[in-house]
């Protein structure tokens, strides 16, 4: 019993918001304005959320953690922040404006058509960069409590410092590798729109988890 | 095969009720106040558990009997009243048996942990370690002197870390291994973990608590019957807990004074 | 017109046989492969707990090897208390993590959800690939505490703090052991979360034309309830091992709390919650439990339609209370804690959503039962343990009402009461859904048939059996049996010692039978009657290809779905079924006139 060929079901997701040349998907025989290959089902756009709903859950276990463990027992200790937390801070918050730059730079190279010349992943490296900056800063963090005496099981505290920013700095490390996959297909000219969003909304929920990671470390540690 | 099945599912169902029905393995006789609440609870529970468990099983039996041996030509046949009329009987039916249970049970959690114990109660520590309990009276001052973990010594019989030679209160404190108790008394259980998690459990009294190390908890409660019944671990402590356990003497009056002073004279 | 765009997302075929058939990423080889881990692990448990049932009736007895794999822990082969803890602990992790989780959500769920939804492969098939190798590889790490100095660890699958996380001074097993399975069951989380990052994008995204929700069949819905289910409890799982694993060898003390006294010596931690440990843990737990068995019951029902030759009574109904039953299981964790230590307030507010959840869990009892009224049943080895499985879930619910008041509790926790319940319905009932769906699917994912005598002969041992052992821990749980204990020797244990002979006897000649089942499995895979496309006249996508399916499933096509998923008790071309994808016009019978309009 044969069914009907027929194209590729639209399951009713919005494609992108910005540029031209993204909305529809484009058959494969016409001339594509650029290397991007577009497709409707677009399952990193859910998957991502997925993925950063687990993380939420995870953090907020950790959290909770933290609470029960420092409303249950006298013993916690103040821990000062080392004050490179902040430039850190200031560092993370710059990649998330250079990917979106890079973004909006793909997304009009992409749509104007155009030919030649024009590196559209420069800023994606100035991203890396700094994201690799952020986390040698976070190193830094570390060893500069480790010289004032604050390991690991010191205290209640510093547990819970550590436990956050190593938790947070290694997903940081997976969202490098995101990125260094993105850069790697932009160069191939085999990137899609969807991979490019997923991992830009894992780096800015990357940033936004530093933020909170951060006020909690301030006003309770 | 589907009569097999049916008739299979009745008769295991059947045969499953009768120990239930008959007693044949059962809670032991309630020695405690406060036992009589939970026992009434497991009692009704058992009845209306019971009857769904059988009407489900006979039911089940008897709709696959007919179903299996419907024809092949036969209409098919909806249930009356269809899944809004079973929606319906799932939410009323069992709706009302929880609320209910749930909202009767209250009451004999709350004699539990909801009042505080009375001022004349007997006052008894318990000490929960790999593998043994071990109980510590007042004494005559009516006060326990402080706990010195770093001084705990198994070896040297001191299970407490108690330090009698500095702490005025402990000195005259009495450990026992086995728990005494006098009757009709209502009894005000502290309860110290000394390594991993343990619990008390009498079953005759309709009782058990976990110890938590690191948080003192305590536990009242009011013997009515004489005799000796066991105390038993019930939370997972290491290879020694099959064999942690401690006798409860629940003595009269005047027996219980003895048994004080005896132990008394051993410390 | 031909859809290459499709194509371009998906892998080309394997070549090679290490991408046909190991690391493959192929949703149906990675369910083939679950499942297989999933068998050798059964198989493994069920030894272990042979062993178990051995010792507790007659402790003395050799057992012949088991002095070999550890001569500390059963020397001569007479197990010791400890080992006896330590093969408990390994048959509870085993059987909760890496057959529960495994074989009826990981393993067929990966295999028939993007077929059931008209999908090619997975939304992510390279990170399905990886959920499953991490899985192998904390399986592995399990395995290796069986081989490690002192043995497996000893302190339950449950693992509380202190006594898993202080280390080796709280007994054989709790140094490497207990760190081995904190990494275990670590790793797994990440494998877990992988799988469940796959079952929830693809459901969302690559439903084929005309599938539209409603119309997924129940096993498929239950697949994706279960993994939302999933990506929230094992995210919080994952957390409490790094945490234990941290108390355990870099000297923090988030469960260990201060004057701890263990062997006269004091221990360096203080602070530590013990109750923490338990609270992250259960969070976890309880909707593990739902995840042991939403997919079983999606696949009973599954069975059942089509074993009843009519739909349910109501499809949706069913779908909101397995929804309900996945929403509510975050609501009731503390049931477990009812004597803990915790506030007796939290235990009532925990008792009241746990007795709620008795509703939704009705409310599926209750149409599977009234759909069967007026229905044609089918009698297959497949039907048979799905009614099996509604039987067994009926029987270990009830008993759950016990459980869920804490007044109750006081006295039936941690008594066999309890191991009867979570027998009852994990160990017998999601058991079920897995035969029940390795009866039906197997000529689909081989190629073959399996023999219906062998299956029939299986069933009737093993329901008759699976009663037999786990009725009687209710009656003994009721007399105030403890558990977890290697030996009985309280006084009031005398008594009951008959009860434990009758159970280990059934438990062994049950077990047994099960070696029908896998001779059926082997023997059937290679010689099995060449299966057709439909042997049991399903309606659903997967009935629509061929035995076994080709690599990409619909040949590079799409199907279009005309259909609600279980059109049976009608009248149409190929009998009484019309299936989904067919564009055959028809006359529906459905009580539920909701549903799309045909």
């Amino acid at each position: 019993m044969a069914t009907t060929i027929h194209e590729p079901p639209q399951i009713g997701r919005i494609n992108g918001s910005s540029g031209g040349g993204w909305h529809n998907p484009s058959p494969p025989n016409q001339a594509n304005p650029r290397f991007l290959k577009d497709r409707s089902e677009e399952p990193a756009k859910t998957g991502i959320w997925v993925g950063l709903a687990a993380i939420t859950m995870s953090f907020a276990a950790f959290t909770s953690a933290m609470v029960v463990r420092q409303g249950g027992s006298l013993d916690w200790r103040h821990l000062a922040l080392p004050h490179i937390l902040y430039l850190n801070t200031v560092i993370l918050l710059a990649s998330s404006v250079t990917l979106e730059l890079s973004r909006r730079q793909i997304a009009s190279y992409m749509g104007a058509a155009r030919s030649g010349a024009g590196n559209p992943g420069r800023w994606l490296y100035v991203t890396l960069f700094l994201g690799m900056l952020f986390v040698a800063g976070q190193y830094a963090a570390w060893l500069q409590l480790r010289s004032q005496g604050w390991y690991l099981g010191t205290n209640p505290s510093s547990s819970f410092f550590y436990v956050f920013t190593v938790v947070h700095a290694l997903h940081v490390l997976g969202g490098l590798g995101g990125l260094i996959a993105v850069v790697s297909k932009l160069r191939q000219r085999v990137l899609r729109r969807s991979t490019l969003d997923a991992t830009s909304h894992y780096w800015h929920f990357m940033d936004a988890l530093w933020l909170y990671l951060l006020f909690l470390l301030i006003t309770r540690f | 095969m589907g009569k097999l099945l049916a008739v299979t599912l009745v008769v295991v169902a059947i045969l499953s009720a009768i120990p239930i029905v008959r007693h044949t393995w059962g809670p032991p006789e309630d020695i405690s106040t406060h036992g009589h609440l939970i026992d009434q609870q497991l009692a009704d529970t058992m009845i209306e558990s019971g009857i769904a468990f059988l009407a489900a099983q006979i039911i089940l039996g008897i709709f696959i009997w007919s179903a299996s041996s419907a024809r092949p030509d036969s209409k098919i046949k909806n249930f009356p009243g269809g899944a809004k009329g079973l929606v319906a009987a799932a939410v009323l039916l069992v709706g009302t048996e929880v609320l209910a249970l749930g909202v009767f049970g209250q009451k004999a959690w709350a004699s539990v942990y909801f009042t505080p114990p009375g001022a004349n109660a007997l006052p008894l520590q318990v000490q929960a370690g790999q593998f043994a309990f071990y109980f510590r009276y007042p004494g005559p001052d009516g006060k326990f002197g402080p706990i010195h973990p770093e001084m705990v010594n198994e070896g040297n019989q001191n299970y407490f870390g108690l330090d009698q030679t500095h702490d005025q209160d402990s000195k005259d404190d009495i450990v026992a291994a086995e728990m005494a108790i006098p009757v009709n008394r209502e009894i005000h259980l502290l309860m110290h973990g000394k390594d991993v998690g343990h619990s008390f459990y009498v079953r005759e009294l309709r009782v058990q608590q976990d110890f938590v190390p690191g948080l003192d908890l305590s536990l009242h409660f009011t013997a009515t019957k004489i005799g000796r019944y066991e105390i038993v671990c019930t939370q997972l402590c290491g290879l020694g807990h099959y064999n942690m356990k401690a006798y409860l003497s629940v003595l009269s009056p005047e027996d219980y004074d003895a048994w004080i002073k005896k132990e008394q004279a051993m410390q | 017109m031909h859809d290459t765009a499709a194509h371009a997302t998906h892998h080309g075929p394997p070549t090679s046989f290490i991408r046909k058939h190991i690391f493959s990423v192929d949703h149906k080889v990675i369910g083939k492969q679950y499942y297989a881990l999933g068998l050798f692990s059964v198989l493994v448990g069920m030894v272990l707990s042979w062993i178990m049932r051995l010792h507790l009736v007659w402790p003395n007895f050799a057992i012949p090897g088991l002095g070999i794999l550890s001569s500390t822990g059963a020397p001569g082969g007479v197990v010791t208390p400890e080992y006896y803890l330590q093969l408990m602990t390994m048959h509870g992790t085993l059987m909760v993590f890496f057959v529960l989780t495994n074989v009826p959500f990981a393993g067929f769920g990966n295999y028939f959800l993007p077929i059931q939804i008209g999908a090619e492969d997975m939304a992510f098939p390279r990170f399905n690939m990886m959920s499953f190798w991490v899985t192998f590889v904390g399986a592995c790490f399990l395995f290796a505490a069986f081989f490690v100095g002192d043995g497996p660890p000893l302190a339950g699958w449950t693992a509380y703090a202190p006594l898993s996380a202080l280390g080796k001074i709280t007994g054989p097993g709790e140094g490497t052991g207990q760190t081995l399975w904190a990494l275990s069951i670590a790793t797994f989380c990440i494998g877990q979360l992988l799988g469940s990052l796959n079952f929830i994008s693809t459901t969302l995204d690559l439903r084929t034309k005309g599938m539209t929700f409603m119309r997924m069949p129940l096993c498929t819905w239950a697949w994706f309830i279960t993994s939302c289910i999933g990506l929230l409890a094992f995210a919080v799982l994952l957390p409490a091992c790094i945490l234990l694993i941290l108390d355990r060898v870099a000297g923090t003390s988030f469960f260990i709390a201060g004057g701890l006294v263990v062997n006269d010596q004091l221990q360096p931690h203080s602070g530590g919650s013990t109750l923490l440990w338990q609270h992250l843990f259960w969070f976890f737990g309880h909707p593990e439990v739902y995840i042991a068995i939403l997919p079983a019951a999606g696949i009973v029902s599954h069975i059942l339609v089509n074993s009843y030759r009519r739909p349910l009574l109501s499809h949706k109904v069913v779908i909101y209370s397995m929804m309900a039953i996945g929403f509510l299981s975050y609501m009731v964790w503390g049931h477990h804690m009812f004597v803990s230590g915790m506030n007796p307030v939290s235990s009532l507010a925990f008792s009241f959503p746990t007795l709620v959840i008795t509703i939704p869990a009705t409310i599926l009892t209750l149409i599977w039962i009234g759909s069967l009224y007026g229905s044609k049943l089918r009698i297959t080895s497949a039907s048979l343990f799905a009614l099996g499985f509604v039987s067994m879930f009926v029987a270990g619910g009830v008993s759950g009402f016990f459980l869920a008041q804490p007044s109750i509790d006081i006295y039936l926790h941690a008594t066999y009461f309890v191991v009867g319940h979570f027998h009852m319905v994990m160990g017998v009932a999601a058991i079920f859904g897995m035969f029940a769906g390795t009866y039906y699917w197997f000529p689909k994912m081989s190629g073959r048939m399996m023999n219906e005598t062998l299956g029939k002969v299986h069933f009737w041992f093993t329901f008759v059996g699976a009663y037999c052992i786990f009725m009687p821990f209710h009656y003994l749980g009721l007399a105030g049996n403890v558990r977890r204990y290697s030996t009985f020797v309280d006084d009031f244990m005398g008594p009951l010692m008959p009860v434990h002979k009758f159970i280990s006897i059934a438990a062994l000649c049950t077990g047994a039978v099960q070696l029908i089942f896998l001779y059926n499995l082997l023997h059937s895979r290679f010689w099995g009657k060449p299966a057709p496309a439909n042997p049991w006249e399903g309606t659903s996508l997967e009935w629509s290809m061929p035995s076994p399916p080709p690599w990409d499933n619909f040949g590079g096509k799409h199907p279009v779905v005309y259909h609600d998923p279980y059109q049976y008790g009608i009248e149409s071309s190929t009998g009484d079924y019309v299936m989904q994808d067919s564009p055959e016009q028809i006359q529906t019978v459905r009580d539920d006139k909701k549903l799309s309009p045909e």
